[in-house]
């Protein structure tokens, strides 16, 4: 009944809110997004609702969101900026902010406000981590691993991959800094929250590199996401990271062999950002679906079709059972209570400063 | 009728002034009829093609942005181990309150971030700040900044934004050869960050292995398609074609599926009983992956002109020599090779040329020890969006092709090469 409830009222907002200023908005837009099973999930959840609501309106994709920093540069650039709301993962919303592409948004003033009152910047909290960021989705980065290849102690803390007697085998890494030097340090003892003082440190940059060494000659370096399951169903790697989103999909919806290792995942979050400098008539338009698409929900919505978790708090408590399997997705988002039990949590603002000098060094240690 | 006189047209104007009008009308007609050509190519690839190697050098975004810190920087002496007086604090005051109103400090807090980690987040949690003060009045600066962050009470700070302060930097093409600028001039680069070097080596070096062994496995499939019967030769030439029509992305990945530890060759390998099954070749994720499959995607570049120079050889040249005592090799080595020569210099360049350039297939199959120079300068335009390096990058490999296509023109000689 709430549920009914919240979708009319919301519809019923947004047909009034079109009404007053319909010949204001521009009638098309451009969406850009990753393409794949998360892109279908956010066309399903947010673009067909809004535009049965908003009949006329015509909305193109664009599956763009992998070079999407250096696509909006170029078009800024040249003056032409053709896309209208761009899915970025969070740390890339900051470099366009950094860089002035990306439009600042006053969150309680352009989104939606919980079904319960509360504004949408706590709804949101911590996630947004940058002024032109609104938060869709917190999926995390963690590892999977052949069920029927690890013997017959399945691996339930993260270190495993750095212990080669108890699991030999080829592991899949992705091919960036990020997170690896992070689990590296973890697994060679420094405590969780002095992970990045050490990090910021020539001494914790070689202590990291020194781990990875252990392994340097076992890994399988992957930069798509969709290369671990491959690598895990071709049994070419015994455990390998990946988005938790893959391995659902491999384990849920391909039956592969692989159990998920959530221990230590690292949190990471993907939403919108406005590109900044639209025409009127068009950023009109793209304020009104973004309030719709990412109002509570909206977002529980997506999670019909994807494991990954809402961004809004007040999402939670209305994700449900995935569209076609029939099963419960909770237990799979990487939020879940159970899962969640010792995470890695990301500081942008460390990896915004550092990364060009860490990847520098990364690079080196991996092409010697 | 005396020499001066200057011989007349029809029309009564001097013949040679009618003469070089005509003559112009041709040229502008010619050029007319180019244009659009002309104007193509300079929109689309010279324009482009030069902006982009101004933006390795480009560096006034630090002079636009801090006017006054840059003026108010010059006299201060970076080694004296001091941080700089109060007016520069003073100026970079006003000007982070500007640039922030503009929108503009993160922008040269990211620039000035790829010389020094950290000034990223220094430059823009004090444009935050920023907004809020008086200018005027406030003060004194140097005491305000440096509780705003602490960042501005390091020398190292302040020493950076002196060295990039000029309109145009060597800073990325030192960058680009490992070296950065330290205090007594440009050093080199600690060896755990060094990596450039190595990847311009590796690039030339593959390069040539994948040119070389394109010339190996094409030539004969060219000698082939020149002078088996038209039936056969025309078959022969849909196989070579073929995966010349197929998608980069799926021949890349085919290559995997064969090479893998877990792959088509391995389990042959395993099932004959060569070798064991704990012992799997790793033929994928290295060079010999890279170079496996750059060949073979390759390949069609190589044969094809080789073919049209080797049709053109009339094979009554063969049989003459071996009718005036030659072996089979000495007719091949002496009477047909060198024919075919302007072929394989034709193919050698394509090929080359199109190798060095190549991101895609190393990204898929190389691993670590099988990615090139342009894996990184991809990384830099799209992912890192530090496009003056990327340009410094891109600038030293067109200067290494251009050496190397003119060391060609010396030794082999560019006339000699024919594409049919």
């Amino acid at each position: 009944m709430k549920l009914t409830k919240t979708l009319m009222a919301s519809t019923a907002l947004t047909v009034a809110a079109g009404a007053v200023v319909a010949e204001d908005m521009a009638m098309e837009m451009t969406l850009v997004s990753w393409g794949g099973a998360y892109q279908a999930s956010q066309h399903k959840a947010y673009v067909e609702p809004y535009l049965a609501a908003n009949p006329g309106v015509t909305v193109t994709w664009d599956e763009s969101s992998g070079e999407a920093v250096a696509k909006l540069r170029a078009m800024d650039e040249a003056g032409n900026v053709t896309w209208d709301l761009v899915d970025v993962v969070a740390s890339d919303s900051m470099r366009l902010c950094d860089e002035g592409l990306a439009e600042e948004l006053a969150h309680d003033d352009v989104l939606a406000s919980a079904p319960d009152g509360t504004s949408a910047s706590d709804d949101f909290g911590d996630l947004i981590v940058s002024d032109c960021f609104v938060p869709q989705i917190v999926y995390s980065t963690t590892f999977g691993y052949r069920t029927d290849l690890v013997g017959d102690t399945a691996p339930t803390e993260i270190c495993a991959i750095f212990d080669l007697e108890a699991y030999p085998g080829k592991r899949a890494l992705q091919k960036r800094p990020i997170d690896n030097m992070e689990w590296a340090l973890y697994c060679d003892g420094v405590e969780k929250d002095a992970i990045y003082d050490t990090l910021g440190t020539p001494e914790g940059v070689d202590r990291a590199l020194a781990k990875l060494d252990t392994i340097k000659d076992q890994v399988v370096w992957w930069t798509a996401g969709a290369e671990t399951p491959q690598l895990l169903a071709d049994g070419e790697v015994v455990m390998g990271s990946t988005f938790n989103g893959r391995l659902f999909s491999a384990i849920a919806e391909q039956n592969q062999p692989i159990g998920m290792l959530w221990d230590m995942q690292s949190f990471d979050l993907d939403g919108w950002i406005v590109p900044a400098n639209l025409p009127a008539d068009r950023k009109a338009r793209v304020m009104d679906f973004l309030k719709f698409a990412t109002d509570t929900q909206r977002l529980a919505d997506q999670a019909k079709y994807i494991s990954y978790g809402p961004a809004r708090a007040s999402s939670a408590p209305l994700v449900g059972k995935h569209e076609e399997l029939g099963i419960d997705m909770a237990p799979h988002m990487p939020t879940d209570p159970a899962n969640a039990g010792n995470v890695h949590v990301y500081d942008y603002e460390w990896w915004a400063d550092n990364r060009d000098d860490l990847d520098a060094k990364f690079q080196a240690w991996l092409a010697k | 009728m005396s020499n001066s006189e200057p011989m007349l047209a029809a029309d009564g104007t001097p013949l040679k002034r009618s003469l070089a009008r005509a003559l112009r009308r041709e040229k502008m007609r010619a050029l007319m009829l180019i244009a659009p050509l002309l104007l193509f190519i300079l929109l689309t690839f010279i324009l482009p093609v030069a902006d982009m190697l101004y933006r390795s050098v480009d560096n006034k975004i630090v002079s636009e942005i801090l006017p006054r810190t840059v003026v108010a920087l010059q006299d201060w002496d970076a080694d004296s181990g001091e941080l700089p007086d109060e007016a520069v604090f003073a100026a970079m005051a006003a000007d982070l309150q500007q640039a922030a109103q503009e929108k503009t400090h993160t922008k040269v807090g990211v620039r000035l971030n790829y010389e020094q980690p950290g000034i990223s987040s220094l430059f823009r949690k004090s444009g935050r700040k920023a907004k809020k003060w008086n200018v005027e009045e406030g003060g004194p600066w140097k005491e305000q900044l440096i509780e705003v962050h602490k960042g501005w009470g390091d020398p190292e700070v302040w020493r950076t934004i002196q060295t990039y302060s000029p309109r145009v930097t060597q800073g990325y093409y030192l960058n680009a050869v490992d070296m950065q600028v330290g205090t007594n001039g440009a050093e080199m680069r600690p060896e755990n960050e060094q990596i450039y070097g190595i990847l311009f080596w590796r690039t030339m070096k593959m390069s040539l292995i994948i040119t070389l062994s394109c010339i190996a496995l094409g030539y004969p499939v060219a000698w082939l398609l020149a002078n088996l019967p038209a039936r056969h030769a025309n078959l022969l030439m849909i196989l070579v074609l073929l995966p010349f029509w197929t998608s980069l992305l799926v021949r890349t990945s085919a290559w995997k599926i064969m090479l893998q530890q877990q792959g088509v060759i391995n389990d042959v390998l395993v099932w004959i009983g060569f070798v064991a099954d704990d012992s799997r070749l790793v033929m994928i994720n290295n060079q010999f992956g890279t170079i496996v499959a750059m060949t073979h995607i390759l390949l069609p570049f190589m044969i094809l002109p080789m073919y049209s120079v080797m049709q053109t050889i009339p094979p009554s040249y063969l049989r003459a020599a071996k009718s005036l005592g030659a072996t089979n090799w000495t007719a091949f080595w002496r009477v047909y090779f060198p024919q075919s020569i302007p072929g394989i210099g034709a193919g050698s360049i394509l090929v080359f040329i199109l190798a060095i350039g190549y991101y895609i297939t190393p990204a898929l199959v190389g691993g670590t020890t099988g990615t090139f120079i342009s894996n990184r300068i991809a990384f830099h335009i799209s992912s890192s969006l530090n496009w003056g390096l990327a340009a410094a990058l891109g600038a030293i490999l067109l200067a290494v092709v251009l050496i190397l296509y003119w060391a060609y023109d010396k030794i082999v000689g560019i006339d000699n090469v024919k594409l049919g």
